[in-house]
């Protein structure tokens, strides 16, 4: 790890961990669930809930947790990863899961970048946007995972929030676990601060939130 | 006296991984163990606590073991060549986090996609394939019934111990057919492990922000390895019909070609050699002392392996005598007994 192990100042992940949290206790579930982490700024999460958690690797989590849920149908399994993990070097495994419509909630961090290995390029990264990686400006455009994930898959909920929307992002979590109870693939994308990475203080950091939001549609697919 | 089949090794493995208590598979076909995956999935038409899932790939056949095991399920692996390659990031969190993570192994010949049969060639892989210490329980049998009984220890091993433990073979012995029986004496198997469940809150790293505290990990993983591997070294010294203390020359052979050896000991018996057969079933953790204690005596060993060299690089690794060391190593190719005869009579 390049940084101390605990989320940044005004990092979006512990919105996102903490909405997530109220819903379980509210549910009573917080004892059923169990939350596997990527590899990525979610690993930060480990000992941040009241849950089971568990590491796995870049990428992998999804297919992690489609091994947990299928050895224990009766949990409520969430994958928490990163835009890179997810949509880059884990895709494949997250289209399949999709696919095969594997009872599981995938939570997708989005913050336009790889911020735990210090702000690269990552599949959704916006088109001319700086990155270490990118210097002179993204040359790509971004991809959007959950169109590929609603084209594979009619029965998931599908959505994507933000952490400055926590009313909303809150009401499709609580849909994906709904999903997850009915037998079904989830997903919920949230778009989400990463003032480090994006070099932002105060206001600023909202006002690239909102620059994403242009480029990726909020709502449910 | 218990009742003699017809098997091969596909069907051997399935009915071991069933005895051994797994309820789920995650696999990718690639020969030669895609009927192993088949085989399973016939079984679990007729026995509904079976499960299995073909997955996209073999790295998500692997984190998919490693979920189901997180989750209390004995789930298991099975691949071979380019997918023992991939197969090696999950390896490597069950490293990390010690897992009792089962993969059943069938050697092709490689490297890229090589050929399908025999070889010898995934030792170093099977050990050392992740980015640690190659603390993993390698078993490699050279018959069925052995295939049987090293399956049930990989399971029990694995859930016992808690390193990753893998059931090493190679395609010429998936496709054996041999006359078949159970072993006489039932082998118990070792109690499940449910990681995480709702009883108590668990929160399971493999990431670790102080180096110290990894170094501080590993020094105890590498302990219990050898504490463990005093419990579970194995292998075979064949003697033919010599006894011990007028044996000259040592041959040194596992797996199928260990089978092929024994047959070659026997025939320089006749030839009035004083040869012997010493056959690790443990390739990790290697049988180093039973190793040297033998060797001690020994004018020549002769290392025979459908590799170049890797089961000759261990020996060298764990031989503390400077014995003359040479022998036949063919990759991807069956080893023949008159060659290991014809090795040993040529040596003056
Ligand atoms: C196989 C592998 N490749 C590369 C890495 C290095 N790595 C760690 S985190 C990361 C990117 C994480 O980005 P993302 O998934 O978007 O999560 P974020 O940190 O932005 O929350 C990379 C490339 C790794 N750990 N494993
Ligand atoms: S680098 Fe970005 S995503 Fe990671 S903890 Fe810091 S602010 Fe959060
Ligand atoms: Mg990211």
């Amino acid at each position: 790890m390049s940084k101390d192990a605990k989320f940044c100042m005004g990092c979006g992940h512990p919105i996102v961990l903490q909405t997530l949290y109220k819903i379980l206790k509210n549910n009573n579930e917080e004892q059923k669930s169990v939350l596997g982490l990527d590899i990525g700024c979610s690993l930060l999460a480990w000992d941040f809930l009241q849950v089971n958690t568990f590491q796995t690797h870049h990428g992998r989590v999804t297919p992690t947790m489609v091994g947990f849920k299928r050895a224990k149908p009766d949990s409520l399994s969430f994958a928490y990863t990163g835009d890179g993990g997810a949509y880059s070097i884990g895709l494949q495994s997250l289209l399949w899961a999709a696919k095969r419509n594997d009872p599981v909630t995938v939570i997708v961090v989005n913050n336009s970048v790889y911020a735990m290995t210090g702000g690269q390029t990552a599949p959704t990264t916006m088109k001319d946007q700086i990155t270490l990686t990118a210097p002179v400006g993204n040359s790509e455009e971004p991809i959007d995972g959950l169109a590929l994930v609603r084209a594979v898959n009619k029965k998931a909920f599908v959505a994507r929030s933000s952490v400055n929307n926590p009313k909303q992002l809150q009401e499709y979590l609580q849909k994906a676990i709904e999903s997850q109870k009915q037998g079904n693939f989830s997903i919920v994308e949230v778009l989400s601060y990463c003032p480090t990475s994006w070099k932002t203080f105060g206001v600023e950091t909202n006002n690239f939130l909102e620059e994403l939001k242009k480029v990726f549609v909020i709502g449910e697919y | 006296m218990l009742e003699k089949r017809f098997l091969n090794g596909h069907e051997v493995l399935v009915e071991a991984c069933i005895d051994a208590g797994a309820m789920q598979m995650f696999g990718y076909p690639i020969t030669p163990t895609t009927e192993i995956l088949s085989g399973w999935i016939n079984k679990s038409l007729q026995n509904k606590n079976l499960h299995c899932l073909q997955t996209e790939d073999e790295v998500a056949a692997g984190f998919a073991v490693c979920g189901a095991i997180m989750a209390g399920q004995k789930a298991f692996t099975a691949t071979a060549g380019p997918g023992t390659v991939l197969m090696q990031d999950a390896l490597s969190m069950a490293d990390g986090m010690r897992l009792p993570f089962v993969a059943l192994i069938g050697q092709r010949g490689g490297p890229s996609s090589g050929t399908v049969i025999y070889s010898q060639q995934e030792v170093n892989l099977a050990i050392h394939g992740g980015n640690g210490e190659g603390l993993r329980i390698v078993l490699s049998p050279s018959n069925l019934e052995e295939m049987y009984t090293l399956t049930r220890k990989v399971f029990n091993y694995a859930y016992k111990y808690r390193f990753p433990s893998i059931l090493l073979t190679d395609g010429y012995l998936l496709k054996t057919r041999q006359s078949f029986s159970l072993p006489e004496t039932k082998i118990e198997n070792q109690k499940l492990l449910a990681l995480v469940d709702e009883a108590s809150q668990k929160n399971i790293r493999n990431i670790y922000t102080l180096e110290k505290e990894l170094m501080s990990e590993l020094e105890k993983n590498k302990q219990d390895f050898e504490e463990m591997s005093k419990e579970i070294v194995e292998f075979e010294i064949y003697l033919g019909d010599n006894s011990l203390d007028e044996i000259e020359d040592l041959i040194i052979a596992h797996g199928i070609v260990g089978a092929v050896a024994k047959e070659a000991v026997d025939e320089l018996n006749k030839q009035n050699k004083k040869v012997a057969l010493f056959r690790p079933i443990t390739l990790s953790p290697f049988p180093k002392d039973e190793l040297n204690k033998l060797a001690k005596k020994i004018k020549n060993i002769f290392v025979c392996e459908s590799s170049l060299g890797q089961l000759h690089d261990l020996v060298k690794q764990n031989l503390e005598v400077t014995t003359k060391i040479s022998g036949i190593f063919k990759p991807a190719v069956g080893v023949e007994v008159e060659e290991i005869v014809d090795l040993v009579l040529s040596n003056k």
